[in-house]
């Protein structure tokens, strides 16, 4: 009898008789009593897929709709910018640092800056720190608006994404009016700022201040108690506090485990000492957590931003030291030694005494931090980046092992990676 | 031979065939990096709202898509992926590229692992330039293809592509 008789014998073209609904067991992988029965599957999530913020690859393997394993596999995005510093003077280094993280560019540019001056050994006017500051905590909000919008799509809610978007677009009008650029605004440079804030910039600022609020409002009464919400939210994506803490992990996934670390307080730089705000932590170490940490970050970051915008001191918004930021475009014309300062600083740049640095800052996303390596030349001989979308991947693994594959796009929007982060 | 490519088609039929096509554009996009957030910007705030110019994005697949908007930086390690998914796409399909990494490195001109220029693996139809882009000069791009789809001969595209257009 050959093998494919079974197929053409005439009995068989009648079908086989219907079994009754009890013996019918569905696994969910693969027909009973095949012989791949055992056998799990592998799917590869990516690097095209909407919700995976960018060009993550998640390579998964499901037993059933279960994850067993998975890899994140990163390197689509890499730009090789850690290499190309190193050809950039300092001068023109923050436009290269401020397109690693492009959902919160402002901190890179901080962090890359704050390591020069370290070296440099300058330090900054008031108006200059309370500048970054009131900067840094409205590019706060607007990454974490990004996030719940994103993620909110991810989920399926696409209104969240209109709502997000929307107070997004208010913050982006200022920063518009401040550096220039919606965003990668390479505003901040060595010794200071590119420019001072603009006229009326009060005014502006009072009035996100009342707009934010009332948008987080509908975002709130949208998903916080939302049935679906919370059914998708809470309990996915556990991680406990020593393997978060094992894993190098930062900012929002570190403290939604419980752990209560946040740079501005706990190693504070530029003027944070002196402003009131609180660092919001959770205990179960869920999305939902780090959903609602998000939500009240951004309350806490208006606090700030209210401080500053009472306290701003008045003075210069970057050193005046000729040597390291340009001279005011009206000297130029009278003096020939402003001439010659522009000249050389835009040329060859300043150069920074050797000594290597590590300054980092607390980024929407976690510790960002920058190792700095000079020479003595106005370039770094070594540039590089600790960037906390890298570290916070690392915590993929454990937190989507032994939850269902339609998970995956709740965990990866709680972590919120950015892939120019990751890859630099 | 089908009917649309001998260009046997009388020209009133040509014009509500291309009418057709231009307001129901599918758009796949593809956002690796930065430009990613304004053409998001562009596609989901209430402030530019792309879907009015009857662009409908996010297809399940490229294989349900008649534009692709590449926004971004591409790298070596993913153009064979563009490539790839570009394959996929049915006929007429139409490819706007987003941004100065995607026109040409744009600052990554002297990274060693960035491509040079989408247009190396797939033919662009109109480019973006920018760093970023606004959304606006997006929504511009998607009316220049609306136009040029408004005065296509059908059966010429099966012959060979046209000059690209740049958004200025
Ligand atoms: S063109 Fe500029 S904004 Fe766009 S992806 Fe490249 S670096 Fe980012």
């Amino acid at each position: 009898m050959s093998a494919l008789e079974h197929l053409t014998d005439e009995g068989r073209q009648k079908l086989p008789p219907r079994p009754t609904a009890q013996e019918i067991v569905v696994t969910g992988t693969n027909w009973p009593g095949s012989e791949f029965d055992d056998d799990p599957m592998i799917i590869n999530m990516g690097p095209q897929h909407p919700s995976t913020h960018g060009v993550l690859r998640l390579m998964c393997e499901l037993e059933g709709e279960t994850v067993t394993r998975v890899k994140p596999i990163i390197g689509y995005l890499h730009t090789g910018m850690e290499k190309t510093g190193e050809e950039l003077t300092f001068v023109q280094g923050a436009t290269n640092v401020t397109r690693m993280d492009y959902a919160s560019c402002l901190f890179n540019e901080v962090a890359f800056c704050s390591a020069a001056e370290a070296l440099l050994d300058i330090e900054l006017p008031p108006r200059a720190r309370w500048i970054r500051m009131l900067m840094m905590e409205l590019n706060r909000i607007s990454s974490h608006l990004l996030s719940l919008a994103t993620g909110g799509m991810d989920i399926g809610g696409l209104s969240a994404m209109i709502f997000g978007f929307r107070e997004r677009e208010y913050l982006l009008r200022f920063f518009e009016k401040v550096t220039g650029l919606r965003f990668n605004h390479n505003f901040f440079r060595v010794g200071g700022s590119a420019a001072d804030l603009p006229d009326g910039w009060q005014e502006d600022v009072d009035k996100l201040l009342t707009d934010i609020p009332k948008g987080m409002d509908d975002l709130d009464q949208l998903l916080t108690e939302n049935p679906i919400w919370l059914e998708r939210m809470v309990g996915v994506g556990m991680i406990d506090k020593e393997l978060a803490v094992n894993l190098g992990a930062s900012g929002l996934v570190l403290r939604s485990t419980g752990v209560d670390w946040d740079l501005r307080r706990d190693m504070p730089y530029l003027d944070y000492d002196q402003v009131e705000f609180d660092v919001i932590s959770a205990t179960n170490g869920d999305c939902y957590d780090r959903f609602r940490i998000r939500m009240a970050e951004i309350y806490e970051s208006l606090r700030i931003v209210k401080q500053c915008l009472e306290n701003m001191p008045d003075g210069d918004y970057r050193v005046q030291d000729r040597k390291v930021t340009p001279p005011p475009r009206a000297r130029i014309d009278e003096s020939m030694e402003a001439l010659i300062h522009h000249f050389k600083l835009f040329t060859e740049g300043f150069k920074i005494p050797a000594g290597q640095v590590y300054t980092a800052v607390e980024s929407p996303r976690g510790e960002l931090g920058c190792m700095m390596v000079s020479d003595g030349g106005s370039k770094p001989v070594r540039m590089h980046m600790r960037t906390p979308s890298f570290y916070n991947l690392q915590s993929l693994e454990p937190m989507m092992v032994g939850g269902m594959i339609a998970d995956a796009v709740a965990v990866i929007s709680g972590i919120d990676p950015v892939m120019g982060d990751v890859d630099r | 031979m089908g009917l649309v490519e001998s260009g046997k088609i009388p020209k009133p039929l040509t014009w509500l065939m291309n009418y057709g096509r231009k307001y129901s554009l599918w758009m796949f996009q593809w956002g690796p990096a930065c430009c990613a957030i304004e053409m998001a910007a562009a596609l989901a705030s209430p402030r530019y709202d792309m879907m009015r110019l009857g662009v409908i994005p996010f297809p399940a697949s490229p294989r349900q898509a008649d534009l692709i908007v590449i926004s971004g930086t591409i790298t070596d390690k993913m153009a064979p992926a563009v490539r790839r998914l570009w394959e996929q796409m049915p006929d007429p399909k139409y490819v706007i590229s987003m941004g100065a990494c995607a026109n040409c490195g744009g600052p990554y001109w002297d990274s060693y692992s960035v491509t040079k220029g989408i247009d190396q693996v797939v033919p662009v139809d109109v480019y973006v330039p920018g760093c970023p882009p606004r959304p606006e000069a997006l929504l511009e791009a998607v009316v220049i293809l609306q136009d040029m789809i408004q005065n296509e001969d059908m059966a010429a595209r099966w012959r060979g592509r046209g000059e690209p257009i740049v958004v200025s």
